[in-house]
């Protein structure tokens, strides 16, 4: 099994048994709003009672196709946005009860990397005021003492530390994004959730980033939740993944597993519609019909019934809870592929 | 038989403030009648503004075509004036995009969308191209094609606007169909649906096709052909077959060894290029690709590799099959690099 494996070569996660992260049925609506006096006339349920936990040193993997939430959840995991419902609980309290100030602690110890390379780097900063600006948010460092962690952390991400003194658009995508990380790991968090982290990059350099990542996880023992669409990344970094569909999870697994034999149509449907790279590939594709409905009027029951290729009268009524199947598997689906 | 594109030495670039680059130099490219050629590549590779080029549509975006020829069915495009093209775009070739919401006019039905390009190239009244755009959207698989007619794009999804922009590009059964990555920005199951449909129309209309990816898996799936380019230049081309099961370019070999598989064994590490793609304004001397080649030679950082032939399908642009081009040994690796130094 899977789970015992990541336990043997992960002598972090072995050492403790409660998790590091943990939503517990969490939920985020969003308004919608409309009209002169702005009245709500609905939401946009963009994450529903999800719950999963992620172990200390732990890669989850979190898939799903645009709008299916896996951003937000991990927004809402970060505390960067409010839950409608649900808690998340992080190095084992809650962090709806903490007050902002303690709250402000945490974030040194939770972080994130964006997509866009570009985009999140403020182009009026030095490099070095970029990566040092932890430090002079979240401590008391002397200036110098600054430079001397910015040149520490740029060596350790691969970057030449000459050049801190330049702006980010002197960088390519992927350096930029070496400036993002060493951004995010400056102040040691123990929690780092990755959000297309390596979509935006060339493949050459994707491969680059996404080996630098896991080497930085051995080394400092980060646990990553770890959202993209790419899915031979995700099985590549991941010990366990988690599929969502229309802001529910519906399928969780270690990678080998789920991506050897997925539980869930949809997850089935996913995987079979990537093209491999192979010109005589003749392995069925399972096509489906339609577009992802939208999440501010899903479908009742089952909200993928509408696309599912095995759906019955059942799954239009009854919406499916996830439950565990198998040691490590759990799927949300009245008739899973087994 | 005459291919029904043939690009040869293609060459276009760009003034820009640090002085005239070439986006891409020398470019020779053929695709023939019915067959799906794809140009494969990172950023900057040099794949859009090829497809740019042989639109025409280059001068528009700030670029020149420098040198070289462009021949589509007989007819020398280079030559040609901008009111001539208006009558082969769209006629004999036309274009679909990588984001298909910018590609549609918000304020426009899609219907009247489709019909006004319906008019500019053929003489048919308003009420008859209004049938034949909602004929189109039934060819293209939109479900109730009288209601989505009358709907404006942003009332459609990003698959469905991708379908209408397909649309508009047949209404005239071009003879090329040049797709600029056409379903990147979509998700994985929309795109295989839009993937079938390519493949389904080309085979209906008889097409050929010109599909610019940055996937490999995407590449597999629809190409006859393949041509990868780095940094401006062509450096290997081949049936599909040929350079799946034996990419000779260290290039193309370290950028399929980059994706990794979603079967078997996991690796510790993913295998790399080492470095970046180079800036147009600094290319390297030599072979572009030397400074990240694992097997570079002495004679790669000074001498530009011609194209040479490496099987019978196929054709790599690198030193190491130079002096062994009768007796090509396989895929690049260190006994190879010593044979070809």
């Amino acid at each position: 099994m899977r789970s015992e494996l990541a336990s043997t070569d992960n002598p972090i996660m072995a050492s403790t048994s409660s998790p590091l992260i943990e939503a517990r049925s969490v939920s985020k609506y969003f308004p919608i709003k409309q009209g002169l006096l702005n009245r709500s006339v609905g939401s946009v349920r963009a994450v529903d009672r999800v719950s999963l936990a992620i172990a200390r040193g732990e890669t989850f993997g979190l898939v799903g196709e645009s709008g299916c939430g896996k951003s937000t959840l991990g927004r809402v995991m970060l505390q960067l946005q409010a839950a409608t419902a649900g808690e998340v609980w992080f190095e084992g309290s809650s962090l709806g009860e903490r007050r902002p100030r303690e709250l402000r602690e945490l974030r040194g110890r939770m972080q994130l990397i964006f997509q866009d390379p570009f985009g999140s780097l403020n182009p009026r900063f030095l490099v070095r005021d970029i990566i040092g600006e932890p430090f002079r948010v979240h401590t008391k460092l002397s200036s110098r003492d600054i430079d001397a962690r910015v040149v520490d952390l740029m060596e350790r991400v691969g970057l030449d530390p000459s050049l801190r003194g330049r702006y980010p658009h002197e960088f390519s995508g992927g350096q930029r994004q070496r400036i993002g990380i060493a951004r995010a790991i400056a102040l040691r968090p123990s929690f780092v959730v990755a959000d297309e982290a390596v979509s935006a990059l060339d493949v050459s350099v994707q491969s680059q980033i996404v080996n630098l990542l896991m080497e930085l996880q051995r080394e400092l023992g980060l646990t990553y939740l770890f959202i993209a669409h790419g899915l031979h990344i995700v099985r590549h970094i991941s010990d366990r993944v988690g599929v969502m569909y229309l802001g529910r999870l519906v399928e969780v697994s270690s990678a080998d597993e789920l991506f050897k034999q997925p539980l869930h149509p949809y997850t089935s449907a996913l995987l079979s519609a990537v093209p491999k790279p192979d010109p005589r590939d003749q392995s069925e594709r399972i096509v489906l019909q339609g577009d992802v409905p939208s999440p501010a009027n899903p479908p009742a029951g089952c909200r993928f019934h509408t696309r599912c290729p095995i759906a019955r009268p059942r799954c239009m009524q009854e919406e499916p809870e996830l439950r565990s199947v198998s040691d490590g598997r759990e799927v949300a689906c009245h008739f899973p592929l087994m | 038989m005459e291919p029904l594109l043939t690009i040869k030495d293609l060459t276009a670039g760009f003034a820009t403030d640090n002085g005239a680059v070439k986006a891409i130099d020398r470019v020779s490219l053929s695709i023939g009648k019915g067959q799906t050629l794809c140009l494969v590549g990172e950023s900057g590779s040099g794949k859009s503004v090829t497809s740019l080029a042989i639109m025409r549509l280059l001068e528009f975006a700030g670029g020149r075509i420098l040198e070289g020829s462009i021949r589509l069915a007989g007819n020398e495009l280079t030559d040609q004036t901008q009111r001539q093209m208006i009558r082969i775009r769209g006629n004999q070739m036309a274009m679909i995009f990588q984001e298909p919401m910018s590609a549609l006019n918000p304020v426009f039905t899609v219907g009247d969308q489709i019909a006004e390009s319906i008019r500019l190239h053929q003489r048919k009244r308003k009420s008859e191209a209004k049938q034949m755009a909602v004929d189109l959207l039934r060819m293209v698989g939109i479900p109730d094609p009288e209601t989505r007619a009358r709907q404006y794009p942003h009332e459609l999804s990003g698959g469905m606007c991708q379908r209408v922009v397909i649309a508009i590009a047949l209404a005239c059964r071009p003879e090329l169909l040049i797709a600029d990555e056409p379903t990147t920005a979509l998700d994985v199951t929309v795109q295989a649906q839009l993937l079938d449909l390519l493949q389904q129309l080309q085979r209906e209309l008889g097409m050929s096709m010109l599909l610019i990816t940055h996937d490999m898996g995407v590449a597999a799936r629809m190409a006859d052909q393949i041509a990868v380019m780095y940094a401006g230049v062509v450096v290997e081309t081949g049936s599909v077959e040929a350079l799946f099961d034996q990419p000779a370019h260290p290039y193309t070999v370290g950028l399929m060894q980059s994706v990794p598989s979603m079967e078997g064994e996991r690796l510790s590490e993913l295998r790399t290029i080492q470095g970046h793609v180079p800036s147009l304004h600094a290319l390297p001397a030599g072979c572009r690709f030397h400074p990240r080649c694992p097997h570079a030679m002495p004679r790669c950082t000074s001498e530009a590799p011609p194209m040479m032939t490496v099987g019978t399908l196929q054709q790599a642009a690198c030193w190491l099959y130079g002096d062994v081009a009768a007796g090509f040994a396989g895929a690049p690796d260190s006994d190879n690099g010593e044979a070809g130094g």
